[in-house]
């Protein structure tokens, strides 16, 4: 609003100048949205790449960056431009020196059927570039679309329980339908990047063999898809009878270790159901509970700390938007003051006139210049206080990490009152057929069976117990890791934060206390009631 | 209580030196609002003190109580008797219900008030009005009398607002000339009217920022103090050395918080509320010209009058004799009354010239010291929003070392 009206006949170079100052502004910033701007372009086609970021550019010139611009460029990459902070020494010990992604294309779905008559369902790719972190390793470049990133994740969830997996971007159903097709393509590269970047910031996943094939892999995406639930459980209850009349009754130990509720295994859901049931509200002490102090303190911590989080990020977000209001608002008021002043200069007829309209001159050139650095500062501003936000993110791997620790914990107990009461089977079995003289060969005989089953299920034990321990040291591991971790990053959030407020405040001084000071002969003569 | 110098109506010197001084001295004060009565029947009273020593008034100080109305009513008796005069405006009179008793609502009326009476007092003219006078000093038996006895001679069509609106308006048409043909135009004069038509615009254009302003002020303190305290709550689930710096940062928000607050006070009443008293002064010559057009039509039509009964006259003379002394008769009276219009025409016009060179002068103050108190607020703010960070900053970069 401030840059699109010329000031005509105002003759004075000063407030021309403002405008076009204003559109350099948003340029130094507009670049550092796209990495295909600061880093040498890869091998993929150039022209398509370059159009994508310039449009963004110029609608920059026009509109202060959206919050989701600003989040994107907070991105390591961009961040480690400032030396020596933790972020930039964790981007640093990546598992990877350059992750990108760009270059957003529609295609046709490959089995379209089409709903509706004359659309085809289309869906965006992107361009995932990388490299690895040691020396001689060269460039990859792979097409994925959102779903394979959404397998990535499924697949790490699996793979690294007990961890604090970064969470993937939102599906955002909703979002796609309402907003402007180019923001939200833009908004969810940005965020698939920073998505990659920390997942290769991972000290256990960011070496990961998953990642790996995931940036690396040319063509479709050698994953096992997950499907979806609903399919999953109607497979599994076609298992189901099977397991019923015994044939399955005993799952395959490794099997043992994934948890129940995205396997086909319904009863063994059903099992651990009826165990968490008996654990919860049946008064009966399960065979082996949580005992680690620490970890329960520890638990009980994170979720207070939750909540502060929660509410801090929420205040956060208000201030910002008060921020960007004040700045508005003085901008808005200080365009006012130029209008007045060129009114006045224009229709002078009194001396007076003129000399007031000096006086807004100055005020206008002071608001308008003060309005701009509150923008500059609300951008830092955001950068900043973007940790709350990220934070809260990581709440919920943390929240997965411990409900992967409890739901291990349910598989053993549930196993080992399964043990408990094949062994009782047993010895009723063996206690009635003892009353039989010579023997009972049908009781003996289903007796033989259960020991077989004893022994499988022990066995099953035995992989669900080393599962529970590894994901309690992976909890331990991590939680360590988030703590030293958020230490820094809350640091430097309050650091930047301060430095940025202080900065923008002294800035402003000068401005303000010039005009004082040229207005300060008005402010001697206090008496301007008496004639 | 936030007193803007403004608000203080002192002569240069002190009542009591310039007693001993031996010089002349009225001194005006609007004070102490009081909320009277309940309910929908409430309203403010205001003790008006002047002190002076002029022969014209009864005595040394005399102490009344007056209400909004009874300053309309001196508002409205002076724009009927001296036309020409740009009188000084009043605070709007409706506000919306649930701001009329609010701390703030009630200082800035009463500023406004007190700089409408000082304004009256010391304008060369108005001072010596006897309505001045009698609204200084009569009791309030005799205020009310006179008060009840004008409205009924007044039409007001309903407050003062609305009046303004319809004199916008009418003044727009009348003197823009969209009713009728007829109207006074010189190019200087043509300049001036539409000055002050544009010069309304973005005056209010400005003070609506302002208003904006005030709350962005109100709304960042009290956000920042949310903030502040949420930062406290976050340093103690940390605990240890972070803890403290925590605190820090949320003691320190919040005590910006405050300082956001006093300023979006000391812009509201040093800021916009001179911004608001320029746009009514403003609307105040848009009324004075609307009672020059008056005056012009009236000069016009009665001057077109008299030069065609004078024409019918020296008809008649010769045709109907007897008929002639009495349209004679008529005819002098005409012309008497076409003499008064005409020269009171011209003597609005000759008042409002001296009234501009005054208004623009007085007007270039104002505002001057308006834009001072604005840049002086916001740099104080910003050096101490600097020093308060920067303070804080060696806590955080000894905790990071560490």
């Amino acid at each position: 609003m401030m840059s699109s009206s010329p000031l005509a006949g105002a003759g004075d170079g000063d407030m021309e100048s403002l405008p076009l100052a204003a559109a350099s502004d948003y340029a130094s910033v507009a670049s550092t949205f796209d990495p295909l701007l600061s880093t040498s372009p890869p091998s993929p086609p150039a022209p398509a790449p370059a159009a994508f970021p310039l449009s963004r550019a110029s609608s920059s010139f026009v509109d202060p960056p959206s919050y989701a611009d600003v989040a994107a460029a907070s991105s390591p990459r961009s961040a480690s431009s400032s030396p020596a902070t933790p972020r930039s020494a964790r981007a640093a010990a990546s598992s990877y020196s350059h992750i990108a992604v760009s270059d957003p294309e529609t295609a046709a779905e490959p089995a379209a059927t089409s709903l509706v008559s004359g659309s085809a369902p289309t869906y965006v790719s992107y361009l995932v570039t990388s490299a690895a972190a040691h020396p001689s390793a060269r460039r990859h470049a792979v097409r994925r679309r959102f779903r394979d990133f959404v397998t990535l994740a499924d697949r790490l969830a699996d793979a690294f329980r007990g961890h604090f997996v970064p969470p993937r971007p939102d599906k955002n159903t909703v979002e796609s339908q309402v907003m402007q097709r180019d923001e939200f393509v833009a908004q969810r590269r940005a965020a698939l990047e920073r998505y990659l970047c920390r997942l290769a910031e991972h000290p256990a996943i960011g070496p990961s063999d998953e990642l790996r094939v995931f940036l690396q892999a040319e063509g479709r995406l050698p994953l096992p898809t997950s499907t979806d639930v609903a399919s999953r459980m109607l497979d599994g209850a076609a298992r189901l009878p099977r397991q019923l009349l015994g044939e399955d009754a005993v799952a395959p130990p490794q099997d043992v270790v994934q948890p129940a509720k995205g396997g086909r295994d319904l009863l063994r859901i059903f099992k651990e159901l009826k165990q968490s049931v008996v654990t919860d509200w049946g008064g009966v002490k399960p065979p082996l509970v949580e005992e680690d102090k620490e970890f329960l303190e520890k638990k009980q911590k994170v979720q207070d700390w939750e909540q502060q989080l929660s509410s801090a990020s929420q205040q956060a977000e208000a201030l910002v938007k008060a921020q960007q209001d004040m700045g508005d608002t003085m901008g808005a008021l200080g365009l006012a003051f130029v209008k007045l002043t060129k009114f006045e200069t224009e229709e002078a007829m009194y001396d007076s006139q003129r000399i007031r309209a000096v006086d807004s001159k100055r005020i206008a050139t002071a608001a308008v210049k003060a309005s701009r650095t509150c923008r500059d500062l609300n951008t830092q501003t955001v950068k900043y206080l973007d940790t709350l936000h990220e934070h809260l993110g990581i709440m919920l791997s943390v929240h997965t990490a411990f409900s992967d620790r409890a739901s291990a914990l349910l598989t053993v107990q549930t196993l080992m009152s399964d043990l408990a009461s094949l062994q009782s089977r047993i010895e009723k079995l063996e206690a009635a057929s003892s009353k039989v003289f010579g023997g009972d060969r049908t009781r003996m005989r289903k007796v033989e069976e259960l020991r077989e089953t004893i022994r499988a299920t022990e066995d099953a034990k035995c992989c669900a117990l080393r599962e529970y321990e590894r994901i309690k040291e992976n909890n331990k591991v991590e939680l360590s890791r988030l703590d030293r971790e958020r230490r820094e990053d809350f640091l430097e959030m309050l650091k930047g934060y301060v430095t940025s407020q202080a900065a923008y405040a002294e800035k402003i001084v000068d401005g303000w206390e010039t005009v004082a000071e040229e207005t300060s002969g008005y402010g001697r003569r206090s008496d301007n009631m008496t004639s | 209580m936030i007193s803007a110098e403004r608000s203080q109506s002192q002569s240069p010197r002190s009542p009591a030196a310039a007693a001993a001084a031996g010089a002349p001295y009225l001194s005006i004060s609007v004070t102490d609002p009081v909320k009277m009565g309940t309910g929908v029947q409430s309203y403010i009273s205001y003790r008006v003190i002047t002190k002076t020593n002029l022969p014209e008034f009864e005595g040394g100080e005399k102490i009344v109580i007056r209400r909004y109305s009874d300053f309309e009513w001196l508002h409205d008796r002076l724009a009927e008797k001296f036309k020409g005069i740009f009188i000084p405006p009043l605070p709007e009179k409706n506000a919306v219900e649930k701001f009329r008793f609010s701390k703030e609502f009630i200082e800035l009326r009463r500023q406004a008030l007190d700089l409408f009476v000082n304004r009256t007092a010391s304008h060369p003219e108005l001072k010596q009005s006897e309505d001045l006078r009698t609204f200084l000093q009569a009791d309030e038996e005799k205020m009310d009398r006179a008060r009840s006895y004008e409205s009924g001679m007044f039409k007001k069509p309903g407050d003062f607002l609305q009046m303004f609106k319809d004199v916008q308006s009418k003044v727009s048409d009348v003197v823009l000339g969209k009713e009728k043909p007829v109207e006074e135009s010189t190019p200087e004069y043509e300049k001036l009217k539409h000055y002050i038509f544009e010069l309304e615009n973005h005056l209010a254009e400005a003070q609506k920022q302002a208003y904006r302003l005030v709350k962005r002020h109100r709304e960042l303190g009290q956000s920042l103090a949310d903030f502040g305290k949420a930062i406290k709550l976050l340093g103690a689930c940390e605990g240890d050395s972070l803890e403290k710096v925590f605190s820090e940062v949320g003691s320190k928000s919040e005590m910006l918080s405050i300082k956001l607050q006093r300023e979006a006070d000391n812009l509201l009443f040093n800021f916009e509320e001179p911004l608001k008293d320029y746009v009514r002064a403003v609307q105040s010559i848009k009324a004075t010209m609307l009672d020059r057009a008056n005056a012009f039509r009236q000069h016009f039509d009665l001057d077109q009058e008299r030069k065609y009964k004078e024409l019918n006259l020296e008809k008649l003379k010769f045709m109907n004799p007897e008929k002639f002394s009495e349209s004679e008769v008529e005819f002098s009276e005409l012309k008497a009354a076409s003499e008064e219009a005409t020269k009171r025409y011209e003597h609005i016009v000759s008042v409002m010239n001296d009234e501009l060179a005054r208004f623009q002068e007085q007007k270039t103050a104002d505002i001057g010291l308006a834009f001072h108190e604005f840049a002086k607020g916001q740099a104080k703010l910003a050096k101490d929003i600097a020093d308060a960070w920067r303070s804080v900053l060696p806590k955080l970069e000894a905790c990071s070392t560490s």
